[in-house]
């Protein structure tokens, strides 16, 4: 797709604050979400987890299970036909263990029972005979030639010698000659950082509703990012047809990329299958912690040069990651955004990706970047700290701009960088005075932003309202983007339009609800199914009008002669020509199917105070601003909502969410009491700056926004915390053990 | 084993059901009365999506069990609205987009409900206290803090 | 599992008696309804006695308050009199959980929870709360201290349950104050927490202190060394240094997910020092 969509206009709608349309159901309790369907007949489904992080399943005896009255299906990983491949049987793998058990709570075996205590005892009567295999849960040891191997024959083919055969994946991306570069700095900061594997921390568990006749056709209700993906998998992992296979998404209580794979629908369906009843799946707080997919744990190193005025001359980075008992792509994307706020001469950044024993990873808001960026971010700041530096000013000095050719390759079209960082240092918050122990951080953040299929139907009903179709989960108020959008671009009422998230069955492929894709690609493709409408109701005015069709334009939604040579004609509204459609050639659809390209990438600034408690190393964040842009912000509240959520679950990563396994590999925080994401009183007000830099890539300018509020956090609490205790922190969480040591250490 | 009976008010109507001894209010009041306002996000009193009061208290109805609500009062997200007019809180949470998945929702509403008849004009600090019990991880809690705040101001001009 | 809902103390104790299998009291629910979700304990029998007359009452007692056991952190931190002579306890208890928990909530049951990091526990052996239990046989009092032998485990005999708490009178020029670390602001487990209670003569030096600490040992620990630390002293700088040594020396910490044995030495000494400021400045002083 050419970048020249964009086109400068005035707007009535974008950017208005409307209510959205799925509010009301939302705040009244009528909304189902993933758990909240029923079927008549319908069974209740739950699995048997190991609880060893590594062991061979030498056996599975479910006959007690089976014989037990009430239970209707048992299945292990065996009753799953053998003809998935690759990607999808390790995804099928990952939701019930075929041999091995591969991580603390990996799922060995599944029941369907009348009821839940049923099924409850029937786990209980299911005998596994493991054999304990040694197994290897952090990055440092996983690497290591002698290290346990987690799944054989999954070495990478680019992985360098020296690492163990865990090491699934290597990449590098970068340009110029970084010997070179060192050479000119007057200063050289090198520091390896770490950080802990996070959860997405959705509040819904996953959950599913699969009910599969005899016919081998099944229907599935399920919380996910992206239904379409679902069907995929699941068929795949199946082998049935797609067609086969209709899936509904619930309304989804968060995701954040934690819902764009599956982990228990194969399950649900295979047990329906087994039992040809309808079978309901839900997770337990405890299984979403332990079995499905939190994000990769990082050690990354981190080498920059800096000139006395603040030039950075070269900048290399070796960044690992750990993303569970199967390979991942993660590295990618974080390799590529560790230097991308910045215009380097020289720059280097190399990927590791490693297996563990533990859940496989899936996409968290900005997949890979937080870690990279947090790193990078932490040595740009202690150089500025080191050179008396302004860390604005050095970051304006570097900063990425159009033209500028990124680190990962790409060269920059319109970027909002340096204007983010212009708005920061004139913001009332980089220069308001700071207290006794307290510290201020700041930290860039960068996003790539993706397109992807899209497939949008827009339908215009006889009385001239319109329904719009699309295929993507609404998960932050994309309905109610998506309804400006389509009312804006036919010059209706926002209430006139409804936009309905459709079953699989209902439009051509969506791409899953990731890459903060939807109000970018979705959003493209209704303004283009929005224009067919439009030339369509364009045609049949010409048609009622005897005149050619080329002769009417469309305005504020009414058809009109295009000028004197149109002839006279009262302009005709949309409502007429819907009323008349029956008559002049049958129903008015528009509808558009792309595979979207020009998401935009963008840039964030954050900035951050804390203060904190000299004797017990408590952080409390004081102020925080975040300074994004948005392109174009269709739903400015929905946009500072995605700005806000994103910087919280960056200030949860940096000061106290962690994963923590024992040394016998276990999880033992699986449960949102040990696994600390912020409450409401841990916080202050997040303000929000919204900028507005075009995307040449979309008619209105619109880039993500979903994604790029988590990149900065990070660093920037981190480099707040390393001016406020005076010690450079080089480990997430800082929690405060940790940061009562570091104060301690420094004496 | 037989199940108990018990026979309650919920949102006002009174309601009867069969349970067994060890299903909790939230199982109840979900799978058996499909009333599935109330989440379980937890099911064990960590984040607050279950929120209903209980005799006039706040509680998380996965940390009660359904045997020991015979007799007892029980509200519901279900029955905040006043048919089809909205409750000043659900109306404020629309208008300042206090909401983005929605799942934590039904829970912060029902407990903002329950500070604000306790207190009718807390301080931001009060509220953020009140609520930590009930978690959100799409919104940051900001704008939830805000329509809360303008609902109770509005409350109190009522 | 059996549900029961006796409405005398000597019902419950008879059931729990008679039960056989795992029996267990049920009053707020918060602990013993997580456990069953979580596997933990599958009880046979479950004994609510919420419905027994006068449990969920606080009453005047021998200026004092007897808290009965199934009164709710909320209702205590409803009542004027016992937050104003206790407010230590009241605001260990208040920390409970989060709102919603406090709806439910007990002081009997956070205790018998046998939990070393229960927040009311450090508050109520400062106190100096004496424990009724009531059993087969009748009641029996104890001090609340005695009640928690282990993690999970107490020193009640089958049959016998805590029935209610005597928090008691307290002379002019006291009061009590408790404090706990947590690495956010609510809803964590106590990483290590401290109550003070103490009591100042008119010249402001301390006659009389308790201290005791939570999550550095098995068992909430009453330390006298640090009450001697306070006692004879105007709280003084060296006073309040000896009492953080003291407090270090007593614990007993281990590493944990919630933290290190270092922190939790480091930290407890910081807490009491704290916490006994705040109940210096309660009970009047310093003068």
């Amino acid at each position: 797709m050419a970048l020249d969509e964009y086109q400068k206009r005035d707007f009535k709608i974008i950017g208005t604050t409307p209510v959205r349309p799925d509010g009301v159901d939302k705040v009244t309790g009528r909304a189902q979400y993933g758990a909240d369907f029923y079927l008549p007949g319908m069974l209740v489904g739950k699995m048997l987890r190991s609880p060893h992080a590594h062991a061979r399943i030498k056996s599975i005896d479910v006959s007690a299970a089976k014989a037990l009255p009430g239970v209707k299906a048992v299945v292990t990983g065996a009753d799953f036909p053998a003809t998935a491949k690759g990607d999808t049987l390790d995804v099928q793998e990952h939701c019930l263990a075929n041999g091995v058990a591969l991580y603390d709570g990996h799922a060995v075996a599944a029941v369907a029972a009348v009821d839940a205590n049923v099924a409850k005892q029937a786990l209980k009567l299911i005998k596994v005979d493991y054999e304990i295999l040694p197994h290897v849960t952090n990055i440092e040891d996983a690497i290591k030639p002698d290290a346990p191997i987690v799944q054989a024959g999954r070495r990478g083919r680019h992985v360098p010698e020296g690492y163990s055969d865990n090491c699934t994946g290597w990449c590098e991306f970068g340009h110029g000659d970084l010997e070179a570069g060192f050479a000119k700095a007057d200063k050289i900061i090198t520091r390896t950082f770490k950080t802990s594997s996070t959860h997405q921390g959705y509040i819904e568990p996953n959950a599913c509703l699969a009910n599969m006749g005899a016919d081998g056709r099944a229907d599935m209700w399920c919380c996910t990012q992206g239904h379409f993906q679902v069907r995929n998998l699941c068929a795949q992992i199946m082998d049935m047809d797609q067609s086969a296979l209709r899936v509904t998404a619930s309304e989804i209580g968060g995701g954040f990329g934690g819902k764009t794979t599956v982990f228990i629908e194969p399950v649900a369906l295979l047990l329906s299958q087994k039992a040809g009843l309808p079978v309901k799946l839900v997770m337990t707080r405890d299984e979403v912690f332990k079995a499905s997919g939190p994000t990769v744990a990082s050690m990354t190193d981190v080498r920059i040069g800096m000139t006395n005025d603040g030039k950075i001359t070269a900048g290399d980075a070796l960044i690992r990651y750990e993303g569970g008992a199967w390979p991942n792509s993660t590295i990618f994307p974080g390799a590529q955004s560790a230097f991308a706020s910045y215009d380097l001469e020289a720059v280097r950044a190399q990927g590791l990706n490693t297996l563990t024993n533990r859940p496989l990873q899936a996409a968290y808001r900005a997949p890979g970047a937080p870690q990279s960026t947090y790193a990078v971010e932490a040595v740009v700041d202690e150089l500025c700290e080191v050179l008396g530096l302004d860390p604005i000013d050095v970051r304006l000095k570097n900063a990425a701009q159009k033209g500028t050719k990124s680190s990962y390759g790409p060269t920059y079209d319109d970027i909002g960088l340096i204007q983010l960082l212009e708005a920061a240092k004139a913001h009332p918050h980089y220069s308001a005075p700071l207290g006794p122990n307290q510290g201020r951080g700041i930290s860039n953040g960068f996003w790539f932003n993706f397109g992807g299929e899209t497939s949008v139907s827009l339908a215009l009903n006889f009385d001239g309202t319109i329904t719009l179709v699309e295929g993507n989960p609404d998960i932050g108020g994309s309905r109610a983007a998506m309804s400006m959008m389509a009312a804006e671009e036919l010059g209706i009422a926002y209430e006139k339009v409804r936009t309905i998230v459709a079953d699989t069955a209902s439009l051509g492929h969506n791409e899953v609800t990731h890459g903060s894709r939807v109000t970018f690609a979705v959003g493209l493709a209704t303004i283009k199914a929005a224009r067919a409408a439009k030339a369509e109701m364009c045609r049949r005015a010409a048609k009622i009008w005897g005149i050619d069709a080329d002769a009417v334009v469309w305005e504020d939604g009414f058809a009109k002669p295009a000028g004197a040579n149109a002839g006279e004609h009262d302009p005709m509204p949309i409502e007429k020509i819907a009323a008349d459609s029956p008559r002049t050639g049958g129903p008015i659809v528009g509808h558009h199917e792309v595979t979207a390209d020009g998401a935009g990438v963008s840039f964030g600034v954050h900035i951050c105070d804390i203060e904190v408690d000299p004797e017990t190393g408590f952080t409390k964040v004081l102020r925080y601003t975040v300074l994004q842009d948005a392109g174009k912000a269709i739903h400015p509240d929905y946009v500072e909502g995605q700005m806000q959520g994103g910087a919280v679950q960056g200030i949860g990563w940096a000061l106290n969410e962690e994963y923590i396994y024992g040394e016998d590999g276990r999880l033992q925080n699986a449960g949102f009491l040990d696994y600390r994401i912020p409450v409401a009183s841990d916080l202050p007000k997040i303000d929000t700056v919204i900028l507005e830099i075009p995307n040449p890539g979309h008619p209105y300018g619109v880039r993500g926004v979903g994604e790029t509020g988590i990149v900065p956090p990070l660093a920037a609490i981190s480099n707040a915390m390393s001016r406020t205790i005076g010690v450079r922190m080089a480990e997430l969480p800082m929690s405060p053990p940790r940061v009562l040591k570091a104060i301690k250490e420094k004496g | 084993m037989s199940k108990l009976h018990i026979t309650t008010s919920i949102n006002g109507d009174q309601t009867e059901f069969l349970c067994n001894s060890d299903e909790s209010l939230l199982d109840v009041l979900r799978d058996r009365l499909h009333l599935t306002g109330a989440k379980e996000g937890c099911g064990s009193g960590d984040c607050g999506a279950c929120s209903v009061t209980l005799n006039g208290r706040l509680v998380c109805s996965c940390l009660v069990l359904a045997a020991e609500t015979e007799g007892a009062e029980i509200a519901t997200i279900e029955g905040m609205a006043d048919g089809e007019k909205l409750h000043p809180l659900q109306r404020k949470f629309l208008e300042h987009a206090a909401l983005q998945c929605g799942v934590c929702t039904p829970g912060i509403l029902v407990a903002a409900k329950a500070l604000l008849e306790k207190n009718p004009d807390p301080t931001e600090t009060e509220l953020r206290y009140w609520l930590a019990g009930n978690l959100c991880r799409c919104t940051g809690y900001d704008k939830i803090i805000n329509a809360v705040m303008d609902a109770a101001a509005e409350m109190r001009g009522a | 599992m059996q549900y029961a809902a006796p409405e005398t103390g000597q019902q419950a104790a008879q059931l729990l008696a008679e039960g056989t299998g795992i029996s267990r009291v049920l009053a707020g629910g918060t602990d013993i309804l997580v456990q069953m979700k979580a596997g933990m304990i599958e009880p046979d029998l479950l004994v609510d006695i919420k419905n027994i007359k006068g449990i969920r009452d606080i009453t005047p007692e021998d200026g004092g308050f007897r808290i009965g056991a199934a009164v709710s952190g909320a209702e205590l931190n409803e009542h004027a009199g016992v937050c104003a002579m206790w407010p230590g306890v009241a605001e260990a208890f208040d920390l409970i959980g989060s709102t919603q928990v406090q709806g439910r909530c007990t002081l009997a049951g956070n205790l018998c929870n046998a939990s070393p990091a229960a927040d009311s526990v450090p508050a109520i052996v400062a106190a100096g709360a004496i424990a009724r239990i009531t059993g087969p046989n009748g009641d029996r009092d104890c001090p609340v201290g005695d009640i928690p032998i282990a993690p999970g485990k107490t020193s009640l005999a089958k049959g016998e349950f805590v029935s209610s708490i005597l928090l008691p009178a307290r002379p002019a020029n006291a009061s009590d104050a408790y404090l706990r670390f947590i690495p956010r602001t609510e809803m964590d487990i106590a990483v290590c927490s401290v109550g003070v209670s103490l009591t100042l003569d008119a010249s402001g030096i301390c006659t009389h202190a308790r201290v005791a600490l939570g999550a550095v040992a098995p068992t909430v620990l009453l330390v006298e060394d640090a009450a001697n630390a306070l006692i004879g002293s105007k709280l003084d700088d060296a006073a309040l240094a000896a009492l953080g040594a003291a407090c270090t020396a007593a614990c007993k910490p281990i590493n944990d997910k919630r933290g290190t044995i270092a922190f939790r030495e480091d930290v407890t000494a910081v807490l009491a020092k704290r916490a006994a400021g705040i109940a210096q400045q309660r009970a009047g002083g310093p003068l």
